[in-house]
């Protein structure tokens, strides 16, 4: 089992707060709506978990 | 992460708080936080103001974590809810108008310069130390206490959002931030239908 992160769009307000804390760049704003993350490149970390200011992203595990 | 020229923008944030605090025709420079959001959001559909340069974001994150003045809590739903935040920008932009609406009757002569600054749209702070006179007409002024106005509101907001909630709270409910996802909203719908 592996840990990603993900957003719950609806509730994004694209700050992009989540994209500076990101170790891995995994993390991008893309046409200023809602963050997406790359889950190859995600490692779980849980840096943007804390940092996003509406506290909509959570660590989900996934199947490997 | 190496940190870009643009992570230092905050300076520029604080400094424009200290300027205003000095003459408070500096206020003027605040456009620019209007007005940039607004043309890369128009012109690009993005919201790179946000995402990468906007000092206010960086301020509060550093303040908040850095120096670690807030509680990190999560904010109340309600706060992040489309009504509040919607609710927020109509709120925050009628007065807006009413203070350019203000501006304009000083510039037309029918009412006198007010050398105060409007904190929270209520409580009317002494302000006439960063007053020196200006050349032009007292209109001029007038937008400058108005607009200096809006942003020291909006700093203390996000200060006290700060504290209570994550260091960026104030990027949930911001209206610049709110306005120019919207129009990144519209624009790209725009392209897909
Ligand atoms: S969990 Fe860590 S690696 Fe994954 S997106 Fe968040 S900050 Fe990046
Ligand atoms: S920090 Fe949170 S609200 Fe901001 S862009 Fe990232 S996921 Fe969206
Ligand atoms: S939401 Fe507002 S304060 Fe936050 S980064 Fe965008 S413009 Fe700056």
């Amino acid at each position: 089992m592996k840990r990603k992160a993900k957003v719950k769009k609806e509730q994004c307000v694209a700050c992009g707060c989540c994209v500076k804390v990101c170790p891995r760049a995994a993390i991008t704003v893309p046409m200023g709506i809602c963050a997406v993350i790359d889950e190859q490149l995600c490692v779980g970390c849980g840096k943007c978990v804390k940092e996003c200011p509406a506290s909509i992203i959570e660590l989900r595990e996934v199947q490997e | 992460m190496k940190k870009k020229w643009y992570d230092h923008l905050w300076i520029f944030s604080l400094t424009y708080l200290i300027l205003g605090f000095l003459n408070i025709l500096f206020a003027w420079l605040g456009l620019i936080c209007f007005v940039v959001p607004l043309m890369i959001s128009i012109g690009h559909g993005n919201k790179a103001y946000c995402n990468k340069y906007c000092g206010r974001g960086q301020l509060f994150s550093l303040l908040g974590g850095r120096f670690g003045l807030s509680r990190k809590h999560d904010m109340p739903k309600w706060m992040k809810s489309k009504y509040f935040r919607y609710g927020f920008l109509i709120f925050f932009f009628t007065m807006f108008f009413m203070m350019l609406w203000n501006t304009y009757l000083v510039f037309a002569g029918e009412r006198t310069l007010a050398q105060k600054v409007t904190l929270l749209w209520t409580f009317k702070l002494p302000w006439h130390w960063a007053y020196h006179g200006t050349l032009v007409s007292d209109g001029v002024a007038q937008f400058a206490f108005g607009f200096y106005s809006v942003m020291l509101t909006s700093t203390v907001l996000g200060f006290v959002t700060m504290i209570l909630f994550k260091p960026r709270s104030w990027c949930v409910y911001c209206p610049m931030g709110t306005m120019t996802q919207l129009i990144c909203k519209a624009k790209h719908k725009e392209v897909k239908s």
